[in-house]
C-alpha cells in the first residue's frame, strides 16, 4: 500500500519535472532569439556610455603614461615622447582622427590641435633632441596643464564623461563636478522639454479620455461594441496617416483654421503646425486610446450596487460620483496615464513631421547623435536616461497592473 | 440629469476629436487638385493611377511585404511556443523572463533602433533584410504571447489530458486539441504583430538602405519634403487596410469572449 503510494508520488513528480523541462524549451526558442535581436544590443548600447577607449586604442603608450600620472606634477619628457611617438605613428596610418575628435569633447580646440601637430610631425624624421620642445614649438598648449588633464581625463578606460554632459555637467581639472557654461549646456533642456510634453499629453488624454471611457463604458451592449471599434480604429491606422491628417487639417488653409475664421475667433490663420500645438494634439491623438482601455476595462468591472446604494442611503448623486464611483476607477485611470506617461517619452517620429526645431525631444537627438554626428557615447548616455526613465516607471506601471491581464483591444 | 448630458456630449466630441483626422484624408485623395484645399475641385483617380505606376511606391509595397510576413511569421511561431511554455508549468525566475519576453512592447523604439544599429554593424546585418525582419519580428512578438496566453487562460486542462490518457501523443494533443482552441488568439496576435512591423518607420530609418524603404518610410520622406496627393491616396489604403484588420480581430476577440 504505501510503497504503492510511494511509487504514485514519484511518478507524478517525474511528470512534474518533464512538464517544467517542456515548458522551459518551449520558452528558450523566442528568449534566444530576443536575446540576440533585442537584449544584448541594448546592453551593448548602454554600455557604450561609460567605456572610452578610444584614445587608448590610437595612442597606447601615452595612455599608459597617463594612467601612472598624478594629475598635478609637470609632465616630463618621457611624458611627451609617449605623446610625440604616438601623435606621429596615428598621423602616418591616418587613425589621428579619432582621438582628435575625442580630446575636442574634453577641450576646447582639442580637435585642430592634434591634426595640426599630427600633420607637422608627419614630415618630422627619426628621433628629436627633446620631445617637449618639439611638440612645444608646434603648438604651446601642449604646455598647459588643462591640456594634459583634458588627456588624462580622456584615456579611460572608463570615463562618466558621456553621462555628465548629458546632464549638463562637467569635472573641472580638479576632478569637481560642475556645471557646464550656459552656451555649452544644452541636455537640461531636452530633458524638461521631454518632460513637459510628456506631461501635457497624458493630462489632455486624462480630462479628454476620462468621459469618453465613462460614456463608452456605460453604454448598452451593441452600441458599446460599435463605440470600442471606434476607439480602437486609431489605434490600428498608421502613425504615418495620422500626422498626414493633422498636416492637411492644420495648415494655414486647413479645415481648422477655416473654421476659426469663419466663427471670427481670427481674421487671419493661425500658425497650429510644425509648432508646440500641432506636437501636442497629434500627440494627444496617437495616445488617448492608451489611457481610455484600461480605464474602460475598470469601469466595466464596476458593480452598480454601490452607487445605488449610496444614493439610496441619500448622497446627491454628484457626491456619490465622487466618494464612492470615482476612487474605484484608480487603477484604471493610474494604468492608463502612465502608460501614455511611458510612451509619451521617446516619442520620435510625430515631433520629427509636425514639430519645428525646438519641439524635438530626447528621441530625436539620441537618433541624432547615432547617425549624423557620430558622437555615440553621448547618444548612449542619453539613452540610458530615457531607457532609466521607462524602466523605473515601467516597474511602478507593473506593481499596479497584473502583467499577466494585459488586455490589446 | 444636466451632467449626464454634458458628459454624453464631450464624450461625443472627444470621439469625433479621434475619427475625423482619420476620415478628413480620405476626400483629398479623389480631389482633382494638387494643393490639399478644401472645398474639393472635382472627382479623380488620377492619385491612384499615380500609385500604381510610380517605381518608387511599388518597390515600397514590395518592401513593407518582404519584410513583413516573414517577420510576423518569426513573431507568431516563437511566440505562440513560448505562450504554450509559460502556460504549462511554473519554474524559477517565471515572472521575470515573462516580463523580459514583454518588453518591447515598452522600450523606445528609439532605443532599440540604435542598439541594433551598433550591435548589427559589425555582423553585416545593417542595411540587409535579414537585419530588419528580426529587428520587427522582436517587436511583434509580445504580442503573440500576449494573445495567446490570453486564450490559454480559458483552456481546459482536461481537454489534453483527455487526449493524453486515449493515447495520443503530444505532438497530436497540441495539433488536434490545443490549436483549434487557441487559433484565434494566434491569428489576432499576428495581425497585431503584422500591423507592427507594417507602420515601423524608425527602425528602417536607422538600418534600412535605400533600396528598402517600405511604405511608412517612404511616407515619413514624402511628408517631410514633396507633400502631395499621392501621399493621401497611399494613406486611404493603408486606412482601409487598418479598418479590414481591426473588423477581423475584432471578431476573433468576440468568439474568444464567446466561448469563455
Amino acid at each position: 500500500m504505501t510503497s504503492e503510494r510511494t511509487q504514485l508520488k514519484r511518478d507524478l513528480r517525474k511528470a512534474g519535472g518533464r512538464r517544467r523541462l517542456t515548458a522551459i524549451l518551449l520558452v528558450l526558442p523566442l528568449f534566444l532569439f530576443l536575446l540576440f535581436s533585442f537584449i544584448i544590443p541594448i546592453a551593448d548600447m548602454l554600455r557604450r556610455s561609460v567605456v572610452d577607449n578610444e584614445l587608448a586604442t590610437a595612442w597606447p603608450n601615452t595612455t599608459a603614461m597617463l594612467q601612472a600620472w598624478d594629475h598635478s606634477s609637470p609632465p616630463d619628457e618621457a611624458m611627451f615622447r609617449a605623446l610625440g611617438t604616438d601623435l606621429r605613428a596615428s598621423a602616418e596610418v591616418r587613425t589621428i582622427a579619432t582621438p582628435a575628435r575625442r580630446l575636442n569633447y574634453a577641450l576646447e580646440n582639442g580637435r585642430s590641435l592634434v591634426m595640426n601637430t599630427g600633420r607637422s610631425l608627419r614630415a618630422l624624421e627619426g628621433e628629436p633632441q627633446s620631445w617637449r620642445d618639439t611638440l612645444l614649438k608646434e603648438d604651446p598648449s601642449w604646455g598647459d596643464k588643462k591640456t594634459w588633464i583634458a588627456l588624462a581625463q580622456a584615456s579611460g578606460p572608463l570615463t562618466d564623461f558621456y553621462l555628465l554632459t548629458a546632464l549638463d555637467l562637467e569635472r573641472d581639472p580638479e576632478g569637481t563636478i560642475v556645471s557646464r557654461p550656459p552656451q555649452q549646456s544644452l541636455y537640461l533642456d531636452v530633458l524638461l522639454r521631454t518632460g513637459t510634453m510628456s506631461l501635457s499629453v497624458t493630462l489632455l488624454c486624462l480630462v479628454l479620455g476620462f468621459p469618453l471611457a465613462y460614456y463608452v463604458a456605460n453604454a448598452p451592449e451593441k452600441t458599446g461594441n460599435l463605440l470600442m471599434i471606434l476607439v480602437l480604429l486609431p489605434l490600428w491606422t498608421s502613425l504615418l496617416v495620422r500626422s498626414a491628417a493633422w498636416i492637411v487639417l492644420l495648415q494655414d488653409q486647413g479645415l481648422v483654421n477655416a473654421m476659426l475664421m469663419a466663427v471670427g475667433f481670427s481674421d487671419r490663420p493661425v500658425p497650429l503646425i510644425y509648432n508646440r500645438i500641432g506636437v501636442l494634439i497629434a500627440m494627444v491623438h496617437v495616445q488617448l486610446p492608451f489611457m481610455v482601455l484600461p480605464i474602460i476595462a475598470t469601469m466595466k468591472a464596476i458593480p452598480t450596487a454601490y452607487m445605488r446604494a449610496a444614493i439610496s442611503l441619500g448622497a446627491h448623486p454628484a457626491i456619490a460620483f465622487v466618494r464612492v464611483y470615482l476612487p474605484q476607477t484608480f487603477p484604471g485611470v493610474a494604468a492608463g496615464t502612465l502608460l501614455v506617461f511611458i510612451m509619451s517619452l521617446g516619442y520620435y517620429v510625430t515631433p520629427a513631421l509636425v514639430g519645428g526645431a525646438n519641439d524635438q525631444m530626447l528621441a530625436y537627438f539620441i537618433a541624432y547623435y547615432t547617425t549624423s554626428s557620430a558622437n555615440w557615447g553621448l547618444a548612449a548616455a542619453l539613452g540610458v536616461l530615457l531607457l532609466g526613465a521607462t524602466a523605473v516607471l515601467y516597474f511602478v506601471y507593473a506593481r499596479l497592473t497584473n502583467l499577466g491581464q494585459v488586455k490589446l483591444g | 440629469m444636466i451632467a449626464g448630458w454634458a458628459l454624453k456630449l464631450t464624450a461625443i466630441a472627444v470621439l469625433f476629436f479621434l475619427i475625423t483626422p482619420i476620415i478628413a484624408i480620405l476626400p483629398l485623395s479623389v480631389n482633382d487638385s494638387e494643393f490639399f484645399t478644401y472645398p474639393m475641385r472635382g472627382f479623380t483617380w488620377r492619385w491612384y493611377s499615380a500609385v500604381a505606376n510610380s517605381d518608387k511606391w511599388q518597390i515600397a509595397i514590395k518592401n513593407s511585404f518582404i519584410i513583413g510576413v516573414p517577420a510576423t511569421l518569426i513573431a507568431t511561431i516563437l511566440g505562440t511556443l513560448a505562450a504554450i511554455g509559460l502556460q504549462i508549468a511554473d519554474f524559477r525566475g517565471k515572472g521575470f523572463i515573462t516580463a523580459l519576453l514583454l518588453s518591447p512592447l515598452i522600450v523606445p523604439i528609439v532605443i532599440v533602433a540604435v542598439g541594433l544599429y551598433f550591435f548589427f554593424a559589425p555582423l553585416g546585418l545593417t542595411q540587409t533584410y535579414i537585419g530588419l525582419i528580426f529587428a520587427h519580428a522582436a517587436l511583434g512578438a509580445p504580442f503573440v504571447v500576449v494573445t495567446v496566453s490570453a486564450s490559454l487562460r480559458s483552456f481546459d486542462r482536461n481537454l489534453s489530458r483527455a487526449g493524453a490518457s486515449l493515447g495520443a501523443p503530444p505532438y497530436l494533443v497540441f495539433r488536434r486539441i490545443m490549436l483549434p482552441l487557441v487559433r484565434p488568439g494566434i491569428i489576432s496576435g499576428a495581425l497585431f504583430a503584422f500591423a507592427t512591423s507594417f507602420d515601423e518607420v524608425v527602425i528602417v530609418l536607422l538600418l534600412g538602405a535605400p533600396h528598402q524603404r517600405t511604405i511608412p518610410r517612404e511616407m515619413f520622406s514624402g511628408l517631410r519634403d514633396s507633400f502631395n496627393p499621392t501621399i493621401a491616396a497611399v494613406a486611404t489604403l493603408l486606412t482601409l487596410l487598418a479598418v479590414i484588420l481591426l473588423l477581423v480581430a475584432e471578431w476573433l476577440r468576440q468568439r474568444t469572449a464567446r466561448r469563455n
